[in-house]
């Protein structure tokens, strides 16, 4: 009878992603440019925050967004004729999230040195997306008020990867049982480190703490 | 659709071990995958299927899945629990300060060859 053999592998499905990552951030500070990973539920405002954010940000960050969507390039396209700055749509091809490689292939299409900041949107999606690292130097998400304040319970991992959560459609909030203090406290629960920015991107209030705070954060990264 | 990326990623990981090893076809594949690691496996088996039977490596090669039991720390009261069953709240003080111990594993744990 055949013998079976058995080799040992103990090694996590993530580990391969994470040092394609760890090995694009690395190129990216040599490169002095700020990868920004923005995650969220689809419908939670993701790319009219985008347009605020940038159009306070364009005249002093040189900026470019790219999209990663399932399919359309309909983001990219409205990204760009409201802001004028380079926009590329990714397309996952059905997959649910980015990876590293599908990250630093994104990037191969845009002429690196020309940019302080790269604003990644990832797929609409609150699960996989926290699952791969795609070489960002920073986590956002963004959390609109019809989802509830709750979400951090439901969705810990995401929470959990981000460095600062954005709450969307602060306008609505009487009409929805949302409690910003009981947001912020879920939030707390899940990463006592991440920042809670309270904003509407369709009224702009709230978008220029945002907007100071990945200032702030381009500046640093391009330091050392 | 989260399983095949992550069938993906363990395609990629076998046959590198498989090319380092020498090993021409593998038999099985053994997986620690954790309670609230987020993977249905019954969607990750279905996946695995469709995608390994695409490799001469792998065809017909059976996944096997270890679910590892998810177990929660409390800081507040030193105590361990479970996980599924109690969910962020310590069911011995009520504490809130709590945090996962194991059973968000996705891993590799072996793969099996005929010799």
């Amino acid at each position: 009878m055949d013998e079976v053999k058995v080799i040992e592998i103990k090694k996590s499905v993530f580990a391969a992603n994470d040092q394609d990552a760890d090995a694009l951030r690395k190129e990216l500070k040599n490169k002095g440019v700020y990868l920004l990973n923005l995650m969220s539920s689809p419908g939670s405002g993701k790319t009219t925050t985008l347009i605020r954010t940038i159009n306070l940000l364009k005249d002093r960050l040189r900026v470019a967004v790219m999209e990663a969507d399932i399919d359309s390039d309909v983001d990219a396209r409205r990204i760009q004729a409201a802001t004028g700055i380079p926009s590329i749509q990714l397309h996952t091809g059905g997959m649910c999230h980015l990876d590293a490689e599908m990250t630093r292939q994104g990037l191969d299409n845009l002429p690196l040195e020309d940019f302080d900041l790269v604003v990644l949107e990832n797929v609409g999606n609150l699960v996989c997306p926290a699952e791969f690292d795609t070489g960002a130097v920073r986590n956002a998400m963004i959390l609109s008020v019809p989802e509830g304040d709750d979400k951090p319970l439901k969705y810990p991992l995401m929470f959990s990867v981000c460095n600062v959560v954005v709450v969307n459609k602060t306008d609505v909030m009487p009409y929805f049982d949302f409690d910003l203090d009981r947001c912020r406290e879920h939030v707390r629960m899940r990463n006592p480190r991440a920042r809670v920015i309270p904003i509407c991107a369709k009224t702009g209030e709230g978008v220029d703490a945002f907007a100071d705070w990945l200032l702030e954060e381009v500046k640093t990264w391009k330091q050392h | 659709m989260h399983e095949l990326g992550i069938v993906f990623y363990i395609i990629r990981d076998v046959k590198q071990a498989a090319g380092e090893n020498g090993v021409s076809h593998v038999d099985a594949v053994v997986m620690d995958i954790g309670e609230v690691s987020t993977i249905v496996p019954e969607y990750l088996t279905d996946c695995w299927r469709w995608a390994a039977d695409k490799e001469e490596l792998l065809r017909g090669c059976e996944l096997k899945i270890n679910t590892i039991p998810a177990v929660t720390h409390c800081d507040d009261c030193g105590g361990e629990y479970e996980t599924v069953r109690y969910g962020k709240t310590c069911p011995c003080c009520g504490g809130e300060h709590t945090w996962l111990l194991r059973g968000n594993e996705i891993e590799i744990k072996e793969i099996q060859v005929n010799n």
